[in-house]
């Protein structure tokens, strides 16, 4: 089947943000825990879908680095509506930013010439914000991330992105090109029963990161160790009139916290 | 000796005061030979306050592009030859959204090491503490090629002067110019007040303000403290404040001195948002709320009620 264009959307396996997350010493964490996709990776995906759907004739591929569970969000996806998806398959959890790069670069490569690249804005587990500029770069593409509203006409893609103070740059680029999605995008949609039977048939290629090819090296950045990030605990809590109550605390911001 | 870069963002001459944080981390190693590195023409304004905080080095880079503001890759690539010629070991930013885009642009045209949004940053050895897993754990990653591209989280290191004799350098960047990239336009949206993200101080409404109109006591208040409004995400879902106010997981990641969180029950995805804040006050008529859990002072009772006698107090405080 001959698709006028292909989109590809990166999709990440990571723990539901209401999970609890627990290290377990070094950096490992209990990876028991409940995953899904990156949220962010839905509003992409949800994107690719549209554009698919407004009659472009486009070929949506969804591309993961991951584990071998990671085959599961892309089953999330296909049942969303991908058409096919790849799994790079890597051995630990972490891996550098820098690597994942490359490795999501060299997989969609080889598997053909992208019109244009969804992601999402950043993983919500170690929150790198940089995978989509390191795939610009490497495909020689501009980017644009934090897109809050996309269109696409005649080789020019047009996005919003939300910046500083409640500003939004409107910005042009040229396609091909990357785009990083956030919240406000659109509403992505809910998979249901049947197209999560039709996703059982659909295709997802298993590539072992060392068949890539890419040479070895030191990680760029190194994971050391993982830690909980220490709570607050109870706080000291006011009761009765509010009158009062708002006075003591402006004499413990004061005098006490020393924050006013 | 290391030479650190750091990126300033100014506006009309006036250094954002966040970015005097990010010279006080670059000096933190005091060996290091610190440069303000900023675009534009506004070098010799910013010089008296950049090199109070630090800077041993300003340098005002320049384009061939009369309007680099509308082409980041433009001034991207400027960076990095600017990285070049002074043979910078490190680029340090403040990752607010402008910040995050160039630093991440920068890195990823150098096939440098970045970390956004770092907690803590040693120098000496490479070692960056930075939140993962939306705030639910801190991870210590090592950076180990140079150069290093690193961001740090606005409000997390307070400004500390350290006067320098600070030298203007010109720098003129040969960058050809490319236009597949162009912000044709910069929106103001909806929100109206103070941004959230750089705020020292931000006062917070969840879903029981009920209505965009309710919101006004919290404005009220934000204005008597010279602090930002911010709202959960089930009040801008319904509608009661706009999508720039919202803290958290799908918003803002915010580090204010004083964080004011009214009606807003604690859920995780809102505290990935604030927990680096340094005091949390929460608002909630729930003894049982969960916030209560996680805050420096919980006051329990109607937020219509206490956030008005809040604006009272502080209204008398100031006249006095
Ligand atoms: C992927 C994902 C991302 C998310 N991202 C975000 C995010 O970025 N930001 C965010 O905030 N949430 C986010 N959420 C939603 C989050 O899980 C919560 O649903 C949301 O934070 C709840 O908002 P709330 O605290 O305003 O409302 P509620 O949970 O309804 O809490 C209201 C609180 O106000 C108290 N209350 C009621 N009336 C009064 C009164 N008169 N006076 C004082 N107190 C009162 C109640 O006791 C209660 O504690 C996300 C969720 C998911 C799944
Ligand atoms: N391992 C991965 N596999 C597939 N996509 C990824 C991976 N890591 C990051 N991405 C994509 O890049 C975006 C930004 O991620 P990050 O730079 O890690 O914050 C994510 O929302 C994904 O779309």
């Amino acid at each position: 089947m001959y698709f006028r264009v292909k989109i590809y959307v990166c999709v990440k396996h990571v723990p539901d943000t209401a999970a609890n997350i627990r290290p377990l010493g070094g950096t490992a964490f209990d990876e028991t825990v409940k995953f899904v996709m990156n949220p962010y990776d839905e509003y992409a995906l949800e994107q690719a879908l549209r554009i698919r759907e407004s009659g472009s004739g486009a070929e949506v591929v969804a591309v993961t680095v991951g584990k071998a569970v990671a085959a599961s969000t892309l089953r999330t996806a296909l049942a969303m509506g991908a058409d096919r998806a790849i799994l790079v398959r890597t051995d630990a959890y972490f891996a550098d930013s820098v690597e994942t790069g490359r490795l999501l670069h060299r997989a969609i490569s080889l598997d053909g010439s992208p019109d244009l690249i969804l992601t999402g804005r950043q993983s919500v587990d170690t929150e790198g914000m940089q995978i989509p500029y390191r795939l610009g770069v490497l495909f020689d593409m501009p980017v644009a991330i934090n897109v809050t509203a996309f269109s696409m006409a005649e080789g020019r893609v047009a996005v919003e992105r939300e910046i500083e103070g409640d500003l939004r740059e409107v910005i042009e680029m040229t396609t091909p090109c990357v785009v990083g999605a956030a919240k406000g995008l659109n509403r992505p949609r809910c998979p249901t029963l049947p197209d999560m039977m039709k996703a059982k048939k659909k295709e997802i290629r298993v590539i072992n990161q060392a068949d890539l090819g890419l040479p070895s090296s030191v990680p760029a950045v190194e994971l050391l160790c993982l830690q909980a990030a220490p709570d607050r605990g109870r706080g000291r809590i006011l009761e009765g009139d509010p009158e009062k109550m708002v006075r003591e605390l402006l004499r413990l911001l004061r005098e006490e916290a020393k924050v006013l | 000796m290391t030479r650190i870069g750091v990126l300033i963002e100014e506006k009309g001459g006036e250094v954002k005061k966040t970015h005097l944080g990010a010279l006080t981390a670059a000096r933190q190693d005091r060996e290091s030979e610190v440069y303000a590195l900023l675009f534009g023409n506004h070098a010799e304004a910013c010089r008296g306050v950049l090199q109070r905080y630090g800077a041993d080095k300003i340098v005002a880079i320049q384009t061939l592009e009369p309007n680099p503001e509308s082409f980041p890759e433009v001034r991207a690539v400027a960076l990095c030859f600017a990285m070049d010629v002074f043979r910078l070991d490190a680029l340090l930013g403040v990752a607010g959204q402008v910040g995050k885009d160039m630093l991440a642009r920068v890195a990823s045209l150098k096939g440098a090491p970045l970390v956004l949004d770092c907690l803590d940053i040693d120098f000496c050895s490479g070692v960056v503490k930075k939140s993962h897993f939306s705030g639910k754990t801190t991870a210590t990653l090592r950076l180990n090629v140079r150069p290093w591209i690193l961001g740090i989280r606005p409000n997390i290191f307070p400004e500390i002067v350290d006067p320098r004799k600070a030298e203007i350098l010109t720098y003129k960047a040969p960058v050809p110019t490319s236009k597949r990239l162009v912000i044709r336009e910069v929106k103001q949206g909806s929100s109206g007040g103070p941004d959230v993200s750089e705020a020292n101080i931000i006062i917070s409404g969840g879903r029981p303000l009920g209505s965009a109109e309710n919101f006004r006591i919290l404005k009220e208040c934000a204005s008597v403290l010279g602090a930002a409004v911010g709202a959960s995400r089930a009040a801008v879902d319904a509608g009661f404040a706009a999508h720039a106010m919202q803290v958290g997981q799908t918003g803002k990641t915010v580090s204010p001195r004083l964080y004011i969180a009214c009606g807003i029950s604690g859920s995780v995805q809102h505290f990935a948002g604030m927990k680096t804040a340094k005091v949390v006050v929460a608002v909630n008529n729930d003894p049982d709320a969960p916030i209560f859990q996680k805050c420096d002072y919980g006051l329990r009772g109607d937020l219509f009620e206490v956030v008005p006698a809040l604006t009272r107090a502080l209204g008398s405080a100031q006249a006095k």
